[in-house]
């Protein structure tokens, strides 16, 4: 398996990190590995969508799942393992949630990754898988597993990742696989 | 995963740790630990880890850590899919990478951990792992540990030892750009 940095995007203050070039038939998995991102609002979460080929806006159709293990600095509350009904989609347009509410301390940050698999297809759904860490903004440490598919037969040439609010700091790199 | 480059290869045989005390610098926004057949002496026993911002004099960084994992027996008797709060950590202790390896002969633990940006100064320090191990009731035990050091010193040495005894095996060490 030989992969290829294709694309750094470095956001400093940022409304969002885009991906609008390289993504096409070269490569069957695309993989987006994210270093230290940072918001500048509090409790706000990483998310991202897509838009296909010849269309305009990032509001392709979705659905996906996501759980999480979860752990307080102070041990409050109870540690848990769970799938998080209220951040997956049922044939929804909205952006897929990566992460819970991370913090925006200065030392507060997430870091994972996210495959896309095949965008360039024209015959079948587009499947995505994640898995991102963070601190989150009430001190605790998530670690969150979520994934899903594009409902559409469309390339995929454009991924957007941004806050729910507010800007970000934080590098996201895009390797093609082959 | 980006490209990974190998840096070290490091083996334990018999031994009470494995430290990796050079490679982590900021060559790499990521480094790789590659877990190849741990094996531990005691019974029931597993591998922890620790990291080091002072060269590997001392490993005792605060963390706050989650576990979790799916198991199954050989005989099929019983399926397990559980948050481990005995295995997260709040605080400087040893983080749990894997529990209950068994200690028959084939026994081991194999997989892989990644730590996140750790010569960064601003941020605290990410990892997961995913580590698959025979254990020692016996069943598969595919522990999934994840977390983040609560510093932001720069890590630049990783320790693993096991829980009691002593432990045996290859970690390789990779830097991904």
């Amino acid at each position: 398996m030989a992969m290829t940095l294709i694309t750094t995007n470095t956001s400093d203050g940022s409304a969002s990190s885009d991906f609008t070039s390289s993504i096409d038939s070269t490569y069957k998995l695309y993989i987006f590995k994210m270093y230290n991102v940072n918001p500048a609002t509090d409790s706000t979460h990483l998310k991202f969508q897509a838009n296909a080929a010849s269309q305009s806006g990032y509001n392709e159709t979705i659905t996906s799942t996501l759980f999480w293990a979860y752990h307080k600095e102070d041990n409050s509350g109870t540690p848990a393992l769970a799938y998080v009904a209220g951040y997956d989609q049922a044939q929804g347009t909205s952006y897929h949630i990566l992460s819970d509410g991370i913090g925006n301390d200065s030392d507060a940050s997430l870091a994972g990754e996210l495959y896309l698999f095949n965008p360039s297809n024209t015959t079948y759904v587009k499947h995505f898988q994640a898995t991102t860490q963070i601190y989150g903004s009430g001190d605790q440490s998530i670690n969150i597993f979520s994934a899903g598919y594009f409902n559409t037969t469309a390339a995929i040439d454009d991924i957007q990742f941004k806050m729910d609010s507010g800007n970000m700091d934080g590098v996201i790199k895009m390797y093609g696989v082959s | 995963m980006g490209i990974p480059t190998l840096i070290s290869t490091n083996t334990a045989d018999g031994d009470s740790a494995l430290n990796i005390t050079s490679g982590i610098t900021s060559s790499y926004d990521e480094y790789m630990f590659v877990l190849i057949d741990m094996y531990i002496t005691a019974d029931a026993g597993g591998v922890q880890f620790n990291v080091s911002i002072d060269g590997g004099s001392n490993y005792n960084v605060s963390k706050n850590t989650t576990d979790f994992w799916a198991s199954h027996n050989e005989n099929d008797a019983e399926t397990q899919f559980q948050y481990n709060t005995g295995s997260d950590v709040s605080g400087t202790g040893n983080h749990l990478l894997t529990i209950g390896q068994g200690d028959n002969a084939d026994d081991s633990a194999s997989g892989i951990l990644y730590l996140f940006s750790p010569s960064n100064t601003t941020f605290v320090k990410h990892f997961y792992s995913r580590i698959h191990v025979s254990n020692y009731t016996p069943r598969a035990n595919n522990h999934y540990a994840a977390g983040y050091f609560n510093t932001t010193s720069a890590i630049n040495a990783v320790t693993f030892v096991p829980s009691s005894e002593t432990l045996s095996g290859t970690i390789q060490l990779y830097g991904i750009s």
